[in-house]
Protein backbone atom coordinates (compact mmCIF):
# COMPACT_ATOMS: atom_id res chain seq x y z
CA UNK A 1 0.00 0.00 0.00
CA UNK A 2 1.88 3.26 -1.61
CA UNK A 3 0.33 5.63 0.31
CA UNK A 4 0.43 4.01 3.91
CA UNK A 5 4.23 4.29 2.92
CA UNK A 6 4.48 7.29 1.83
CA UNK A 7 2.47 8.65 4.80
CA UNK A 8 4.67 6.69 7.33
CA UNK A 9 8.17 7.88 5.22
CA UNK A 10 6.97 11.27 5.58
CA UNK A 11 5.84 11.18 8.77
CA UNK A 12 9.03 10.16 10.42
CA UNK A 13 11.02 13.33 8.29
CA UNK A 14 8.19 14.83 10.23
CA UNK A 15 9.10 13.79 13.42
CA UNK A 16 12.95 14.15 13.42
CA UNK A 17 14.06 16.16 11.14
CA UNK A 18 14.04 19.15 13.75
CA UNK A 19 14.42 23.25 12.62
CA UNK A 20 14.47 24.53 8.74
CA UNK A 21 13.72 23.04 5.59
CA UNK A 22 17.10 21.37 4.85
CA UNK A 23 17.25 19.71 8.11
CA UNK A 24 15.02 17.37 6.48
CA UNK A 25 17.14 16.59 3.58
CA UNK A 26 19.93 14.08 5.32
CA UNK A 27 16.04 12.12 5.91
CA UNK A 28 15.07 12.48 2.05
CA UNK A 29 18.74 11.44 0.87
CA UNK A 30 18.23 8.29 3.38
CA UNK A 31 14.62 7.51 2.08
CA UNK A 32 16.12 7.60 -1.76
CA UNK A 33 18.59 4.55 -0.52
CA UNK A 34 15.86 2.02 0.79
CA UNK A 35 12.45 3.51 -0.76
CA UNK A 36 14.16 3.51 -4.09
CA UNK A 37 11.45 5.91 -4.92
CA UNK A 38 13.61 8.67 -6.48
CA UNK A 39 17.10 8.94 -6.92
CA UNK A 40 19.86 11.26 -5.18
CA UNK A 41 20.27 13.49 -8.85
CA UNK A 42 16.66 13.95 -8.28
CA UNK A 43 16.90 14.58 -5.27
CA UNK A 44 19.32 17.75 -6.50
CA UNK A 45 16.77 18.83 -8.70
CA UNK A 46 14.19 18.76 -6.30
CA UNK A 47 16.11 21.70 -3.66
CA UNK A 48 16.77 23.57 -6.92
CA UNK A 49 12.41 23.33 -7.79
CA UNK A 50 11.78 23.90 -4.10
CA UNK A 51 14.01 26.84 -3.91
CA UNK A 52 12.34 28.23 -6.76
CA UNK A 53 8.82 27.67 -5.80
CA UNK A 54 6.80 29.45 -3.27
CA UNK A 55 6.31 27.73 -0.21
CA UNK A 56 8.19 25.89 2.70
CA UNK A 57 11.31 23.96 1.23
CA UNK A 58 9.96 20.69 2.93
CA UNK A 59 6.67 21.09 2.22
CA UNK A 60 7.80 21.40 -1.35
CA UNK A 61 9.86 18.37 -0.78
CA UNK A 62 7.07 16.31 0.29
CA UNK A 63 4.85 17.15 -2.44
CA UNK A 64 7.01 16.54 -5.09
CA UNK A 65 8.67 12.80 -3.96
CA UNK A 66 4.73 12.43 -3.05
CA UNK A 67 3.30 13.03 -6.31
CA UNK A 68 6.58 11.41 -8.15
CA UNK A 69 5.35 8.28 -6.51
CA UNK A 70 1.76 8.53 -6.01
CA UNK A 71 -0.02 11.42 -7.94
CA UNK A 72 -1.85 13.79 -6.32
CA UNK A 73 -3.41 11.71 -3.69
CA UNK A 74 0.29 10.99 -3.13
CA UNK A 75 1.41 14.45 -2.62
CA UNK A 76 -1.44 15.24 -0.37
CA UNK A 77 -0.28 12.26 1.54
CA UNK A 78 3.28 12.41 1.51
CA UNK A 79 2.40 16.23 2.81
CA UNK A 80 -0.01 15.39 5.61
CA UNK A 81 2.43 12.64 6.82
CA UNK A 82 5.45 15.37 7.23
CA UNK A 83 2.78 17.87 8.61
CA UNK A 84 1.43 15.76 11.27
CA UNK A 85 4.02 15.24 13.83
CA UNK A 86 3.98 19.19 13.90
CA UNK A 87 0.64 19.78 14.40
CA UNK A 88 0.57 16.85 17.62
CA UNK A 89 3.72 18.08 19.27
CA UNK A 90 2.37 22.03 18.53
CA UNK A 91 -0.78 21.30 19.96
CA UNK A 92 0.45 19.18 23.56
CA UNK A 93 2.79 21.98 23.53
CA UNK A 94 0.43 24.93 23.17
CA UNK A 95 -1.41 23.87 25.78
CA UNK A 96 1.50 23.01 27.91
CA UNK A 97 2.45 26.37 28.08
CA UNK A 98 -1.24 27.50 28.77
CA UNK A 99 -1.13 25.99 32.10
CA UNK A 100 2.30 27.37 32.56
CA UNK A 101 2.40 30.56 31.29
CA UNK A 102 2.66 32.17 35.12
CA UNK A 103 5.15 29.90 36.20
CA UNK A 104 8.53 32.03 36.81
CA UNK A 105 10.43 29.00 35.04
CA UNK A 106 9.00 29.29 31.84
CA UNK A 107 8.70 33.67 32.05
CA UNK A 108 12.60 33.21 32.40
CA UNK A 109 13.43 30.82 30.07
CA UNK A 110 11.86 32.52 27.45
CA UNK A 111 13.87 35.26 28.04
CA UNK A 112 16.81 33.35 27.07
CA UNK A 113 15.09 32.20 24.68
CA UNK A 114 13.82 34.95 22.53
CA UNK A 115 17.05 36.91 21.93
CA UNK A 116 18.44 33.24 20.78
CA UNK A 117 15.80 32.98 18.69
CA UNK A 118 16.55 36.75 16.93
CA UNK A 119 20.13 35.32 16.74
CA UNK A 120 19.31 32.59 15.05
CA UNK A 121 16.79 33.93 12.63
CA UNK A 122 19.93 37.13 12.53
CA UNK A 123 22.64 34.32 11.46
CA UNK A 124 20.06 32.34 8.46
CA UNK A 125 20.03 35.88 7.00
CA UNK A 126 23.25 36.63 6.82
CA UNK A 127 23.40 32.93 5.58
CA UNK A 128 21.40 34.29 2.79
CA UNK A 129 23.14 37.73 2.40
CA UNK A 130 26.30 35.20 1.50
CA UNK A 131 24.71 33.07 -1.44
CA UNK A 132 22.81 36.12 -2.65
CA UNK A 133 26.20 38.00 -3.28
CA UNK A 134 28.38 35.17 -3.84
CA UNK A 135 26.41 32.54 -5.09
CA UNK A 136 25.85 28.98 -3.37
CA UNK A 137 28.90 26.47 -3.20
CA UNK A 138 32.02 28.69 -3.34
CA UNK A 139 34.43 28.39 -0.34
CA UNK A 140 34.37 32.75 -0.34
CA UNK A 141 37.98 34.23 0.67
CA UNK A 142 38.97 37.77 1.23
CA UNK A 143 41.47 36.87 -2.32
CA UNK A 144 38.61 35.64 -4.24
CA UNK A 145 35.59 37.65 -2.62
CA UNK A 146 36.19 40.32 -5.57
CA UNK A 147 35.85 38.38 -7.92
CA UNK A 148 32.98 36.13 -6.84
CA UNK A 149 30.82 39.62 -5.59
CA UNK A 150 27.83 40.17 -7.83
CA UNK A 151 27.67 43.84 -7.99
CA UNK A 152 24.16 43.74 -9.47
CA UNK A 153 22.90 42.01 -6.03
CA UNK A 154 25.19 44.54 -3.84
CA UNK A 155 23.33 47.42 -5.55
CA UNK A 156 20.00 45.54 -5.51
CA UNK A 157 19.96 45.07 -1.87
CA UNK A 158 20.83 48.94 -0.81
CA UNK A 159 18.21 49.79 -3.20
CA UNK A 160 16.20 47.32 -0.79
CA UNK A 161 17.38 48.93 2.60
CA UNK A 162 16.57 52.30 1.00
CA UNK A 163 12.93 51.38 -0.29
CA UNK A 164 12.07 49.31 3.29
CA UNK A 165 13.53 51.62 5.94
CA UNK A 166 13.96 55.15 4.66
CA UNK A 167 10.92 56.33 2.41
CA UNK A 168 8.34 57.75 3.21
CA UNK A 169 4.89 55.67 2.64
CA UNK A 170 7.03 53.27 -0.12
CA UNK A 171 8.55 51.51 3.64
CA UNK A 172 4.79 50.63 4.89
CA UNK A 173 3.87 48.26 1.58
CA UNK A 174 3.25 45.24 1.67
CA UNK A 175 6.59 42.64 1.81
CA UNK A 176 5.64 40.89 -1.23
CA UNK A 177 5.90 44.26 -3.13
CA UNK A 178 9.93 44.23 -2.74
CA UNK A 179 9.79 40.38 -3.07
CA UNK A 180 8.13 41.15 -6.82
CA UNK A 181 10.57 44.02 -7.64
CA UNK A 182 13.50 42.59 -7.11
CA UNK A 183 12.46 39.42 -9.46
CA UNK A 184 11.27 41.92 -11.58
CA UNK A 185 14.92 43.61 -11.35
CA UNK A 186 16.58 40.18 -11.64
CA UNK A 187 15.32 38.95 -14.53
CA UNK A 188 16.02 42.48 -16.27
CA UNK A 189 19.08 43.14 -15.11
CA UNK A 190 20.36 38.84 -15.61
CA UNK A 191 21.49 38.42 -12.11
CA UNK A 192 22.19 34.73 -12.47
CA UNK A 193 24.93 35.51 -14.75
CA UNK B 1 -15.48 36.67 7.46
CA UNK B 2 -15.75 33.11 9.45
CA UNK B 3 -12.48 33.07 11.76
CA UNK B 4 -11.97 29.29 10.22
CA UNK B 5 -12.25 30.37 6.92
CA UNK B 6 -9.88 33.28 7.57
CA UNK B 7 -7.33 31.02 9.44
CA UNK B 8 -6.63 29.17 5.98
CA UNK B 9 -6.84 31.73 3.82
CA UNK B 10 -4.23 34.20 5.50
CA UNK B 11 -1.99 31.17 5.66
CA UNK B 12 -2.19 30.37 2.41
CA UNK B 13 -1.22 33.73 1.53
CA UNK B 14 1.55 33.38 4.04
CA UNK B 15 2.21 30.01 2.35
CA UNK B 16 2.34 31.79 -1.14
CA UNK B 17 4.63 34.91 -0.15
CA UNK B 18 7.29 32.94 1.54
CA UNK B 19 10.40 31.87 -0.97
CA UNK B 20 12.66 29.80 0.88
CA UNK B 21 12.86 28.85 4.42
CA UNK B 22 10.81 29.01 7.22
CA UNK B 23 13.12 32.47 8.13
CA UNK B 24 11.64 34.17 4.84
CA UNK B 25 7.82 33.58 6.38
CA UNK B 26 9.00 35.62 8.79
CA UNK B 27 8.19 39.04 7.24
CA UNK B 28 5.15 37.91 5.95
CA UNK B 29 4.20 36.67 9.01
CA UNK B 30 4.89 40.03 10.88
CA UNK B 31 2.76 42.19 8.46
CA UNK B 32 0.05 39.15 7.91
CA UNK B 33 -0.77 37.80 11.31
CA UNK B 34 0.80 40.29 13.85
CA UNK B 35 0.47 43.48 11.80
CA UNK B 36 -3.44 43.19 9.95
CA UNK B 37 -4.95 41.02 11.54
CA UNK B 38 -3.88 41.16 15.23
CA UNK B 39 -3.88 36.98 15.79
CA UNK B 40 0.11 37.65 17.63
CA UNK B 41 1.99 39.93 18.99
CA UNK B 42 5.91 40.21 17.95
CA UNK B 43 6.57 38.95 21.25
CA UNK B 44 4.86 35.71 21.09
CA UNK B 45 5.99 35.30 17.14
CA UNK B 46 9.89 35.49 18.16
CA UNK B 47 8.35 32.82 21.17
CA UNK B 48 6.84 30.45 18.50
CA UNK B 49 10.03 30.73 16.31
CA UNK B 50 12.19 29.78 19.69
CA UNK B 51 9.52 26.70 20.03
CA UNK B 52 9.24 25.80 16.38
CA UNK B 53 13.49 25.30 16.71
CA UNK B 54 13.68 22.74 18.84
CA UNK B 55 10.65 20.77 18.19
CA UNK B 56 9.62 17.90 15.88
CA UNK B 57 8.86 19.36 12.09
CA UNK B 58 9.40 22.33 9.74
CA UNK B 59 9.22 25.78 11.51
CA UNK B 60 6.90 27.09 9.10
CA UNK B 61 4.19 24.79 9.62
CA UNK B 62 4.57 24.75 13.97
CA UNK B 63 4.37 28.59 13.47
CA UNK B 64 1.02 28.16 11.69
CA UNK B 65 -0.48 25.78 13.87
CA UNK B 66 0.37 27.92 17.17
CA UNK B 67 -1.58 30.59 15.35
CA UNK B 68 -4.20 28.60 14.29
CA UNK B 69 -4.23 27.08 17.97
CA UNK B 70 -4.46 30.47 19.99
CA UNK B 71 -7.16 31.56 17.31
CA UNK B 72 -9.37 28.60 17.16
CA UNK B 73 -8.47 25.62 19.33
CA UNK B 74 -7.09 22.50 17.16
CA UNK B 75 -9.59 22.61 14.63
CA UNK B 76 -7.76 26.21 14.13
CA UNK B 77 -4.14 24.69 14.48
CA UNK B 78 -4.90 22.09 11.70
CA UNK B 79 -6.68 24.90 9.17
CA UNK B 80 -3.92 27.61 9.81
CA UNK B 81 -1.46 24.59 8.70
CA UNK B 82 -3.62 23.36 5.90
CA UNK B 83 -3.60 26.87 4.55
CA UNK B 84 0.00 27.44 4.74
CA UNK B 85 1.15 24.16 2.60
CA UNK B 86 -1.61 24.23 0.48
CA UNK B 87 0.10 26.69 -2.38
CA UNK B 88 3.03 24.40 -2.13
CA UNK B 89 0.47 21.55 -3.26
CA UNK B 90 -1.05 23.06 -6.03
CA UNK B 91 2.08 24.81 -7.64
CA UNK B 92 4.16 21.69 -7.54
CA UNK B 93 1.26 19.19 -8.73
CA UNK B 94 0.87 21.64 -12.04
CA UNK B 95 4.39 22.29 -12.33
CA UNK B 96 5.62 18.57 -11.49
CA UNK B 97 5.86 17.24 -15.01
CA UNK B 98 8.18 19.67 -16.27
CA UNK B 99 9.60 21.02 -12.95
CA UNK B 100 12.91 20.41 -13.95
CA UNK B 101 13.19 22.27 -16.89
CA UNK B 102 11.58 25.16 -14.70
CA UNK B 103 14.04 25.27 -12.43
CA UNK B 104 16.34 25.43 -15.03
CA UNK B 105 15.21 28.28 -17.02
CA UNK B 106 17.57 30.80 -17.09
CA UNK B 107 15.01 33.55 -16.58
CA UNK B 108 13.79 32.08 -13.49
CA UNK B 109 17.20 31.75 -12.31
CA UNK B 110 17.63 35.29 -12.63
CA UNK B 111 14.19 36.11 -10.77
CA UNK B 112 15.15 34.23 -7.92
CA UNK B 113 19.15 34.94 -7.64
CA UNK B 114 17.26 39.23 -7.43
CA UNK B 115 14.25 37.60 -4.76
CA UNK B 116 17.13 36.00 -2.48
CA UNK B 117 18.83 39.75 -2.57
CA UNK B 118 15.09 40.90 -1.82
CA UNK B 119 14.50 37.91 1.15
CA UNK B 120 17.72 38.67 3.10
CA UNK B 121 16.97 42.60 3.47
CA UNK B 122 13.61 41.56 4.70
CA UNK B 123 14.68 39.14 7.44
CA UNK B 124 17.20 41.95 8.17
CA UNK B 125 14.08 44.20 8.70
CA UNK B 126 11.88 41.16 10.62
CA UNK B 127 15.21 41.06 12.74
CA UNK B 128 14.98 44.76 13.86
CA UNK B 129 11.18 44.54 14.76
CA UNK B 130 12.37 41.29 16.84
CA UNK B 131 14.85 43.15 18.56
CA UNK B 132 12.69 45.37 20.75
CA UNK B 133 10.61 42.50 21.76
CA UNK B 134 13.67 39.79 22.44
CA UNK B 135 16.81 42.18 23.03
CA UNK B 136 15.88 44.20 26.46
CA UNK B 137 19.37 44.21 28.28
CA UNK B 138 22.92 43.32 28.66
CA UNK B 139 22.80 39.79 29.19
CA UNK B 140 19.63 39.42 26.37
CA UNK B 141 22.17 41.22 23.81
CA UNK B 142 24.93 38.73 24.83
CA UNK B 143 22.87 35.37 24.44
CA UNK B 144 22.00 37.30 20.86
CA UNK B 145 25.77 37.88 19.76
CA UNK B 146 26.74 34.62 21.12
CA UNK B 147 23.98 32.31 18.97
CA UNK B 148 24.27 34.46 15.93
CA UNK B 149 28.39 34.14 15.97
CA UNK B 150 27.79 30.41 16.96
CA UNK B 151 25.51 29.44 14.49
CA UNK B 152 27.59 31.20 11.62
CA UNK B 153 30.26 29.48 12.64
CA UNK B 154 29.50 25.78 14.54
CA UNK B 155 28.06 23.19 12.91
CA UNK B 156 25.35 22.08 15.36
CA UNK B 157 21.85 21.62 15.50
CA UNK B 158 19.86 25.00 16.25
CA UNK B 159 18.31 22.86 19.27
CA UNK B 160 21.59 23.04 21.44
CA UNK B 161 21.49 26.91 21.44
CA UNK B 162 17.43 27.10 21.98
CA UNK B 163 17.95 24.86 25.04
CA UNK B 164 21.44 26.63 26.58
CA UNK B 165 19.55 29.80 26.19
CA UNK B 166 16.57 28.93 27.73
CA UNK B 167 18.79 27.47 31.09
CA UNK B 168 21.36 30.60 30.46
CA UNK B 169 17.42 32.71 30.98
CA UNK B 170 16.72 30.94 34.11
CA UNK B 171 19.96 30.58 35.33
CA UNK B 172 20.08 34.87 35.07
CA UNK B 173 16.95 35.42 36.52
CA UNK B 174 17.65 33.75 39.62
CA UNK B 175 21.09 34.78 40.07
CA UNK B 176 19.33 38.66 39.58
CA UNK B 177 16.78 37.49 42.19
CA UNK B 178 19.43 36.92 44.72
CA UNK B 179 21.02 40.18 44.23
Amino acid sequence: MIYLRLFYEFFKTGLFAIGGGLATLPFLSKMSETTGWFTKSQLADMIAVSESTPGPMGVNMATYVGFVTGGIPGAVVATAGLVAPSIIVILIVAAFLKAFKDNPYVASGFYGLRPASTGLIAAAGIGVIGIALFGAGHTVTLANAAQLISWKAVILMAVMVVLTRFVPKVKDLHPIVFILIAAAAGMIFHFAG
Amino acid sequence: MPILLDLVLTFFRVGIMTFGGGYAMLPMLQREVVENKHWATEEELVDYFAIGQCTPGIIAVNTATFIGQKQKGTLGGILATVGVVLPSLLIISVLAGVITTFADLQIVKDAFAGVRACVCVLIFNAVCKLWKSAIIDKPTLAIFLLVTAGSLFIDVSPVVFVVLAAIAGILIKKWEARK
